[in-house]
């Protein structure tokens, strides 16, 4: 049964542990871009308040501080909720994921599309645990499936591998041009 | 009728009638899988689509959009857990159903409630389409700024509860549309950084915050596998029963259309309101939450009108309401087709086909379903981590592919990591991409408004100028009072469904 009196009690959200940890950091960040307005933008002379280029970034810097202050409030006069911590190790955690994809990112225009792919697809499998031929196989098949639909059928524009010029000359603009 | 054929011969190719069935069908499987909704597909497939003709394109992503809500009433319904956000309230009496042996019936009605609301609202905007082509060409600079702002302030006053975070984060987005060189080319906002000089790409920030973020929320997350039982039994014979509760399916397919035309306030708000007066109109309303056939029509009706209302302010007035028709915004620039008052007016046959594609894609979308749901049980079934691994194999071609540039996929990857910080904190992202579009529409139309303005009062000297800054004060007035009702009658802290707004993680 829901507990709602009201259809505002369906709207609302409510915070989650770390909400004060990302309101510091909001604020912070909005209190540098405010500092650094002035510097950041140009008035031009005989052009109306609304018309001005710097216009625009004042009202969504100053609107940044003023919201993040207030989210910042709310945060420190609300229940402390636990796990703070754990949820920023979370956050933290995620990075490792961006950093497979900034490799797997420079590693396509040295190794090539079809390589990179199927190098990245597999080993991510077999650090996220998936250690059987089953899932190994899938992520394989996965990888081919992707680069065949979007590079040899879509003609999706990746260049083609440094790698691929140490190939035969037939079998290099082959690859070049599909995987 | 001469322009509305000409809108069906649009339809009449080959690469259309392709472009339709993957969207569809494509956008059912994605909209079943928990964890990858409608917007992390299309933010994917937006870069590919810019190579196609805008018809194409469009007719894709509007099938991806019209018919994830359809798949995600699957997992709501068999495993508690929704498809897509919208899908959310679906649960409510879907589950319970299906725990009391009823999984055949909560999907018929489910499906045939869907396709009722989907057709609804098209049928809706056909017949609206004469009257907003008289009426768009009345929008000026001063009006479509107005509608913007108007937009923006019902984004942030939409997610109650946290409208100080709501508001910080459009704020953001209106500043990151700032970013790069101004009007006199000067730097603005670029701290001498020359990748920034071009400006921050409206498609890396949305595959940054949609599709990166949810990879990364997958693979950093613990694994799940949800396991759904097949479902036994035709589904059309069970759809027929959706005609018993016909009132409901209508009303909330209306409040479907009016929410969807409203930028900023969409599928949420048409389900709550919705489901809140198929509770009250109800002759069992304590079965709500508990298994009541009305109050899973009521939220399926309302989602799926959703759709083809809110490409209204997208044609009429190149307002997007809401992140997905903020993505087809770009897809309209990319071609040079201008949307906005002269769209209707120069090319209604267009705006027709559109809407022609979506009644097809209702169709494709449940002959699919009937003969496909137990499919869909096993497509579900992928592990959430490996999911992830997937994502962010695709997201690479999505954000790659735009200029070949390392830099946008380091953006996109930084947006990622923000993206999963704001899903966990079940903050929304909308808002940035909303900032981003609107923000970069009111700069524009109001600096071209500024010419004619001498006084404050010129602003709203124009009928439509005038009503829709009534409509902000009217926002404002509302809101304040609702806050105060809402003070009155709120709830003790253990009565309160805290997960009902989880779904900003998916």
């Amino acid at each position: 049964m829901i507990k709602a009196r009201t259809l505002q009690d369906l709207f609302r959200r409510y915070r989650r542990p770390g909400d004060l940890v990302y309101s510091c950091i909001c604020l912070a960040v909005s209190l540098v871009l405010a500092a650094s307005l002035s510097a950041q933008t140009t008035w031009v002379a005989g052009t109306k308040l609304l018309a001005q280029p710097a216009f625009w970034p004042h009202v969504a810097v100053l609107a940044m501080v003023l919201f993040s202050a207030l989210h910042l409030v709310s945060g420190l006069i609300s229940d402390k909720l636990d796990g703070r911590w754990q949820e920023v190790w979370f956050w933290l955690r995620s990075v490792e994921f961006a950093g497979w994809f900034m490799i797997y990112v420079i590693a396509v225009p040295y190794l090539g599309y079809l390589p990179a792919t199927l190098v990245f697809t597999l080993a991510l499998t077999w650090r996220l645990g998936y250690r059987g031929a089953r899932h190994l196989g899938a992520a394989a098949l996965f990888g081919l499936a992707v680069v065949v639909v979007l590079k040899s059928l879509l003609q999706v524009k990746v260049p083609g591998g440094a790698v691929y010029e140490l190939l035969p000359a037939t079998l290099r603009s082959f690859m070049l041009t599909y995987f | 009728m001469e322009t509305f054929l000409a809108g069906v011969a649009l339809l009449l190719r080959w690469d259309v009638a392709l472009a339709l069935l993957i969207g569809s069908v494509g956008g059912v499987v994605i909209g079943a899988i928990p964890g990858v909704g409608a917007a992390v597909a299309i933010a994917i497939l937006l870069p590919a689509t810019f190579a196609l003709d805008p018809i194409v394109g469009l007719t894709m992503l509007l099938g991806i959009y019209g018919s994830s809500m359809y798949g995600g009433a699957l997992p709501a319904i068999l495993i508690n857990t929704p498809g897509t956000a919208v899908n959310a309230l679906t649960t409510y009496d879907g589950y319970p159903m299906s725990r009391r042996g009823e999984a055949r019936r909560a999907l018929a009605l489910a499906y045939s409630a869907s396709f009722w609301g989907g057709l609804f609202g098209i049928l809706c905007l056909i017949l609206l389409s004469p009257l907003l082509a008289l009426v768009a060409p009345h929008f000026g600079s001063r009006e479509i700024f107005l509608a913007a702002l108007l937009g923006i302030i019902l984004v942030v006053l939409a997610h109650r509860g946290q409208v100080f975070a709501a508001g910080g984060l459009a704020a953001f987005g209106i500043l990151l549309h700032t970013v790069g060189l101004d009007i006199r080319y000067n730097q603005r906002m670029t701290f001498g950084q020359s990748w920034l000089t071009g400006g921050v790409d409206l498609i890396v920030v949305v595959l940054g915050l949609f599709a990166l973020s949810q990879a990364f929320l997958l693979l950093t997350d613990t694994d799940s596998a949800p396991d759904p039982q097949p479902v036994q039994g035709s589904l059309v014979s069970a759809m027929k029963e959706t005609w018993v509760y016909r009132r409901v399916a209508t009303v909330a397919g209306g409040f479907g259309v009016v929410m969807g035309m409203i930028p900023g306030v969409g599928e949420f708000t048409a389900q709550f309101m919705s489901y809140t007066y198929a509770r009250r109109t109800s002759d069992t309303p304590d079965a709500f939450g508990d298994g009541a056939p009305e109050g899973l029509i009521a939220s399926e009706a309302a989602n799926n009108a959703v759709p083809a209302a809110a490409m209204i302010p997208l044609l009429a007035l190149g307002i997007p309401g809401e992140a997905l028709t903020a993505m087809m915004l770009s897809v309209f620039y990319v071609h040079n087709v201008v949307p906005g008052p002269q769209l209707f007016q120069t090319q209604l046959d267009f705006v027709y086909a559109l809407y022609v594609a979506m009644i097809l894609l209702n169709v494709i979308v449940i002959v699919f379903l009937i003969f496909a749901t137990n499919l869909l049980t096993r497509i579900i079934q992928i592990p959430t981590r490996f999911l992830g691994m997937v994502i962010l194999t695709l997201s690479f071609v999505g954000v790659y592919s735009l200029r070949n540039s390392v830099t946008d996929c380091a953006i996109a990857a930084g947006f990622g990591v923000m993206g999963l910080v704001l899903k966990r904190l079940n903050l929304p992202v909308v808002p940035i991409v909303l900032g981003m579009v609107l923000g970069g529409i009111m700069e524009v139309k109001l600096r071209s408004a500024m010419i004619r303005v001498k006084t404050p009062l010129d602003f709203v000297d124009r009928p439509i100028a005038a009503l829709l800054a009534a409509a902000i004060v009217l926002v404002f007035v509302l809101h304040i009072r609702t806050l105060r009702r809402e003070h009155l009658a709120r709830l003790k802290g253990d009565e309160i469904d805290h997960d009902i707004h989880d779904s900003q993680q998916r």
